[in-house]
């Protein structure tokens, strides 16, 4: 049987291929003649592709803490308001620029614009999370702290929708960051992404063990002496800054926090720290994967990368449902 | 040692208008091998996380070996006290093994890793319930027996001076439930003050102590062998069955016969 270790080796290995394909592919088809186009490879395919990698990690890291946490194999990272919040700061800062007499795309490579904008989602994420937890008063109720996600999520999803109509502008750049792209990710966001999962990962790691505790259920949990309120807190904070961080310079790129703990817990038998590592490895494979492809199914056009883990993750949960007779 | 391994005094509390738990009192020592028994709804978990520190009394308090239970830091009383709760919560891929291996959590911490001690002491418990042949499995993929006795095994390997346990025998058949009350007897031999809540009044009987509870109270508290005991068991079970003596090759034992 697979090992834990196989299961990482095959990862990095497919990672490895998929990152060569990444720095390959083009708007006019494939080409791995790096020297002549350096320029290109350089500054648009490989902070693109490592930018996917790490997007990918961090959503596949945050959803594997999500599910322990909520001991809910279904339980998705965005659950908690940070997918809306991010939505409205988004729409905000584009509205914002309508305001202003200045149209904003998505695309803008405006530092200031930029930073703007990855600034607006990460805060709404952030600020979806810290609503959702003062409506449900605490991480103390898991059940009430999901139902508080949902009603936020629905909140602040209508007050986006409401800035759209007064200020049309914002309509098609929300558009793009709700399906998620890999298309602006450049060498700052990828130093961005990078930051993130080099403070969240270690924590994440080190707090492993009260997710293998919480499997026991809420009680048995604190019976073993855990302060569950603290540790569940700290997870929640660490899941929004992974989420935050990722969909600031992402978008809200469907179903990768979801389905990459999955596929790691079909594959081995493992504990929530290896579970954690590698469910950050199947999500980096994921989206590079998915980033690759949109890149080459329809040259020179594009697909939004969301658009295809939406399709890719929803086909991989029928099979499961399939599997399990349940469909 | 000098006092109970676990005291309460006057403990209550109420769930909205209800007195899940009304007044009680009671001393466990170590070495002690207790069995509590009452009708549905008595009041026999709450009272078990009560005991446990798991839930704030409205009123009373708890002495865990000398201690106030509610100044005692969470790990102390973790690695002092041992609980098995009662709803199949349990829900996990990870492997059996890992789950037991969390019963050393307190003496480890989060933080630490487990010393060959405690990898010794999840073998034992391990070995303790059968559960070995299937420690490498998934606990979601174990039948309702084989996780019990995973369960069991993680509050086993905590190798805590208390151990609460909350309907034990929940899934395990006839071997494993006799084969459970022998552990749990031959823990008591070795120190360990045990107090279970169990269903089914036969395996009660082979207690050395039995509390019948009711209606939040305790209504009785004696070995098997005292009449008045048995007499008020059969009481708040409405004379439901009869206690009758059998005698075994160990000597009598106490068995319960339904009469309707």
């Amino acid at each position: 049987m697979l090992g834990p270790l196989g299961l990482a080796a095959g990862l990095l290995i497919l990672a490895s291929l998929l990152a060569v394909l990444g720095l390959a592919a083009g708007s006019e088809g494939w080409s791995l003649a790096w020297a002549q186009e350096w320029d290109l490879v350089s500054a648009i395919r490989a902070p693109r592709t490592l930018g996917a990698l790490l997007t990918g990690a961090l959503l596949g890291l945050a959803g594997a803490i999500a599910q322990g946490l909520f001991r809910n194999p279904l339980a998705d990272p965005y659950l908690l308001g940070s997918a809306a919040g991010a939505g409205l700061g988004v729409v905000l800062v584009l509205a914002a620029g309508g305001l202003l007499g200045q149209h904003i795309g998505l695309a803008t490579t405006d530092l200031l614009l930029r930073v703007g904008l990855v600034g607006g989602a990460f805060i709404g994420a952030v600020v979806g999370v810290a609503l959702t937890l003062m409506l449900a008063r605490g991480t103390g109720r898991p059940l009430v702290l999901l139902l508080a996600g949902v009603v936020v999520g629905i909140l602040l999803s209508s007050v986006s929708e409401l800035v759209t109509l007064i200020s049309p502008e914002a309509l098609r750049g929300k558009q793009i960051f709700l399906l998620g792209t890999t298309s602006f990710l450049g060498w700052t966001s990828a130093a961005v992404l990078a930051g993130a999962l080099a403070l969240v990962l270690p924590l994440a790691l080190r707090f492993a063990r009260a997710l293998d505790a919480l499997v026991l259920g809420e009680a048995s949990a604190s019976s073993l002496g855990l302060d569950l309120h603290k540790v569940r807190l700290l997870l929640v904070v660490l899941m929004a800054l992974a989420t935050g961080t990722a969909v600031a310079q992402a978008g809200l790129v469907a179903f990768v926090g979801l389905v990459s703990p999955h596929i790691v817990r079909r594959l081995v038998v493992v504990t929530h720290a290896p579970l954690l590592l590698l469910s950050s490895l199947a999500g980096a494979v994921l989206l590079l994967a998915a980033d690759v492809a949109a890149r080459s199914v329809i040259v020179p056009q594009e697909l939004p990368v969301g658009v295809l883990t939406a399709v890719l993750g929803g086909m991989y949960l029928l099979v499961l449902l399939r599997r399990r007779g349940n469909w | 040692m000098a006092g109970p391994a676990l005291r309460a005094e006057g403990l209550s509390l109420r769930l909205g208008v209800h007195r899940a738990v009304d007044g009680v009192s009671l001393d466990v020592q170590a070495g002690q091998w207790t069995a509590i028994v009452g009708p549905n709804g008595a009041g026999k978990s709450t009272l078990l996380s009560l005991l446990a520190g798991l839930r704030k009394p409205d009123a009373g308090q708890v002495w865990l070996q000398g201690r106030a239970m509610a100044a005692l830091p969470p790990r102390e009383r973790a690695a002092a006290l041992a609980w098995l709760s009662q709803q199949g919560e349990a829900e996990g891929d990870i492997a059996a093994r890992d789950v037991v291996r969390l019963g050393r959590l307190p003496r480890h911490g989060l933080f630490g890793a487990p010393t060959t001690a405690d990898e010794a002491a999840v073998d034992r418990a391990l070995a303790e319930t059968e559960a070995t042949p299937f420690a490498t499995r998934r606990l979601n993929e174990l039948s309702g027996g084989e996780r019990q006795r995973v369960l069991l095994a993680r509050a086993l390997a905590v190798e805590a001076p208390v151990l609460l346990l909350d309907e034990p025998t929940t899934h395990l058949d006839a071997p494993h439930q006799r084969a459970l009350l022998r552990s749990l007897a031959g823990r008591a031999r070795d120190g360990v003050a045990v107090l279970a809540v169990l269903h089914d009044l036969t395996l009660a009987l082979a207690a050395d102590r039995v509390l019948v509870m009711a209606r939040g109270r305790l209504q009785a508290d004696g070995p098997p062998a005292d009449p008045a005991l048995r007499q008020a068991l059969m009481q708040v079970f409405e004379h439901a069955f009869s206690i009758e003596a059998v005698s075994t090759v160990g000597g009598p034992r106490w068995v319960a016969v339904p009469l309707r």
